[in-house]
């Protein structure tokens, strides 16, 4: 056991793989010699040679499909796009191709990657780097989309989606990479992908949400059991897709009101998605309507006013007092 | 003179004239008299199921399908050069080389009406679903060829895209990634001078698409695609280049479709003009390479007339054979998406298994 920080969670979960399994491949943008710009892979080209993780031209539609390439032959790449912003580049290649590879060819291809990549507002970064774009690909059939919110979770889920015999793309909040650790084993352990957790206990009200967004609702969630005596379930999604619609619907059952919280903007992400499999499969339990924190329709701030475009605990008590006056 | 040094702006690498002469005997292939028959027959056999092919699309009897008379030497003669383990990325009009590759014509036709047995290649056959996504197959092809370099197999990955795919970033991407990597692949530009209605003028102030390899630093080469054997010479090199472990070559070769762009409603009166085709019909790559043939003894009408034959009965029993196939299901198509289904999938599922 150590006390890892999130990004020295993922950089473990990325050595115990290439050590384990010569199909793994690493690459992407200064991921090399560099060890990636937020010493991600720091060192892993040095420990499994540069045939293992290497760096590659500056072009995400060129990486994505190199490891669509290798993957149809039985590798088992892992694509780092430097940030989730610069998807874009890459989405025929990831959405287009990858994700369809296996029903395309009736079983005959498969695409074993997983896509890395940055993401996640409040470290003031410039254009196009924050950006909570995990909703398009949520609504991509044919890949998993997972967001840990913790180091122990980054490490499971990261080894889990390697492991995954189908495209996962795994996103990484920037703002989580460094800002606590927690005690993270040595060995290699999964978890599994298309689990939620529950990671605060409570009777009076569901909170759905995922990411960063799980530290915001921690804290409204104490500030609100002190203030009001009223007990949050926090349940943490950890994978957009699939949901483990499962675990949320059993929390409405038991508090008879639910809010979800993401840090993607209010018709972006996948909030909509839960609200709409909790009115499909609990109605009957619910107090209030669920109702949906997140931030404006716009397009994702300009830094100097992020902090008041990011949904707050402030904001998140504001909405959950909401489903209480209903 | 070396086939995969760049070319000079709009001139053709020709072994033959447009009478089937030989004009350019130190680029002609090594290939026995029994091989060159087996490139005029493939290219009979093309010649015929296409015509058929486009007939049976009028009926109904198939669904997407993209012309290739005119191109049956610049297909035919890029495949021919290549081993049966190295790996196809076909576009959506190389139909051909996959079937010459070992895509089973039945599934060929399953693939044109929309069934997904179509792309479920049989274990051994190097081939992957021709693709829709112009550009995609390039980078693609860059991957795979990464794959045989790591493992130090000696397997080439091939592909082929159209004038107007040289104009996508991935088009670039691909050859670029490629040459960076030095890796085993070659990327083949079919010029049949119109992407659907657009010349390739409009689509580059490049002299010549296989100087487009310049941007990469890979060796391009430019070559007459009526012609099988400029197009078999061609690639032959290219291939034994990337064998050898000497990287990729882009070859452009200048071609011409006589149908339309696919069989989906375009008309290509409304942008090409008769002299044009009248002109490119004088120099079928049949003709041509049946001149060339002849003169050596080496093909009769007797032969054309058992290939004609033989390649209608084939489309017959592979229309059987796709007509005898199962049909799909739900179910069948979920199960399918993914190597373990997730909850969300398999609570869908149950929905259809009724």
């Amino acid at each position: 056991m150590a006390q890892l920080t999130m990004i020295q969670a993922i950089t473990n979960a990325l050595d115990l793989e290439l050590a384990r399994d010569e199909r793994v491949l690493l690459f992407g943008e200064d991921v090399g010699q560099s060890g990636g710009v937020f010493r991600a892979t720091d060192g892993l080209q040095k420990k499994h040679g540069v045939h293992r993780v290497f760096d590659t031209p500056l072009a995400e539609s060129g990486i994505a499909g190199l490891a669509t390439g290798l993957a149809v032959q039985g590798f088992r790449p892992i694509a780092e796009i430097q940030f989730f912003g610069f998807v874009f580049e890459a989405m025929d290649e990831i959405a287009g191709q990858a994700a369809r590879m296996r029903y395309r060819s009736g079983g005959r291809y498969s695409c074993p990657i997983v896509y890395r990549a940055p993401f996640g507002g409040g470290v003031k970064t410039p254009e196009l780097h924050a950006d909570s774009l995990e909703g398009i690909l949520a609504q991509t059939p044919g890949i998993k989309v997972v967001v840990p919110s913790n180091p122990y979770d980054a490490k499971g889920l990261l080894i889990s989606a390697i492991r995954d015999d189908d495209p996962v793309f795994f996103l990484e909040h920037m703002k989580l990479y460094r800002s606590f650790r927690q005690e993270v084993p040595d060995e290699a352990y999964t978890v599994p992908i298309g689990q939620a957790k529950v990671v605060r206990e409570g009777k009076d009200v569901t909170l759905v949400t995922y990411g960063a967004m799980v530290h915001t609702a921690e804290k409204a969630a104490e500030e609100w059991a002190k203030t009001r005596g009223i007990q949050t379930e926090i349940i943490d999604l950890r994978t957009i897709r699939p949901i483990d619609i499962e675990t949320i619907v059993n929390s409405v059952k038991k508090t008879h009101r639910a809010v979800v919280l993401q840090e993607a903007q209010r018709t972006a992400g996948v909030a909509a998605e839960v609200v709409a499999q909790i009115n499909e499969q609990a109605i009957y339990y619910l107090e209030a309507p669920v109702l949906r924190i997140a931030p404006p329709d716009t397009v994702y701030p300009f830094a100097m006013i992020e902090d008041e475009w990011l949904p707050t605990p402030k904001r998140v008590l504001s909405g959950l007092e909401k489903v209480f006056s209903l | 003179m070396s086939a995969v040094a760049p070319t000079k702006p709009s001139t053709y690498l020709q072994v033959l004239d447009i009478e089937g002469n030989v004009v350019n005997p130190s680029l002609m292939p090594n290939l026995t008299d029994e091989q060159l028959r087996t490139l005029m027959h493939k290219m009979v056999f093309t010649r015929i199921w296409d015509q058929r092919a486009i007939k049976l699309t009028r009926q109904g009897r198939l669904g997407f399908y993209a012309p290739v008379g005119g191109q049956e030497a610049s297909m035919i003669g890029s495949e021919a050069a290549t081993e049966k383990e190295d790996f196809l990325f076909p576009s959506y009009r190389d139909i051909p080389q996959a079937v010459w590759h070992g895509w089973p014509l039945y599934q060929a036709f399953l693939y044109s009406r929309g069934h997904q047995h179509g792309g479920q290649f049989p274990e051994g056959v190097n081939v992957i679903m021709p693709q829709i996504i112009i550009g995609a197959q390039i980078v693609q092809t860059t991957g795979t060829a990464l794959a045989f370099k790591l493992r130090q197999e000696k397997r080439v990955a091939f592909t082929y895209i159209g004038d107007g795919g040289t104009s996508q970033g991935d088009f670039y991407e691909g050859i670029n990634f490629a040459g960076a990597y030095r890796v085993p692949a070659v990327f083949v530009v079919q010029n049949n001078q119109f992407a659907i209605s657009v010349p390739v003028a409009l689509q580059t102030a490049a002299e010549t698409l296989a100087n487009k390899a310049v941007a990469a630093g890979i060796p391009g080469i430019q070559v007459d695609g009526m012609d099988v054997l400029a197009v078999y010479s061609a690639m032959k090199q290219a291939v034994d280049r990337a064998r050898a472990g000497e990287g990729p070559s882009l070859i452009e070769t200048v071609t011409f479709r006589y149908g339309p762009h696919t069989m989906s409603g375009d008309d290509p009166t409304r942008y090409r003009t008769k002299e044009l085709e009248q002109e490119w019909q004088q120099k079928d790559p049949l003709v041509r390479f049946r001149n060339f043939l002849q003169r050596k003894n080496l093909w009769a009408q007797a032969d054309e007339e058992r290939v004609i034959e033989e390649a209608k009965t084939a489309v017959n029993d592979a229309l059987a054979k796709a007509d005898a196939y199962q049909k799909m299901t739900i179910p069948g198509l979920i199960d399918s998406m993914f190597k373990t289904l997730p909850a969300d999938l398999l609570a869908q599922r149950a929905e259809f298994d009724s």
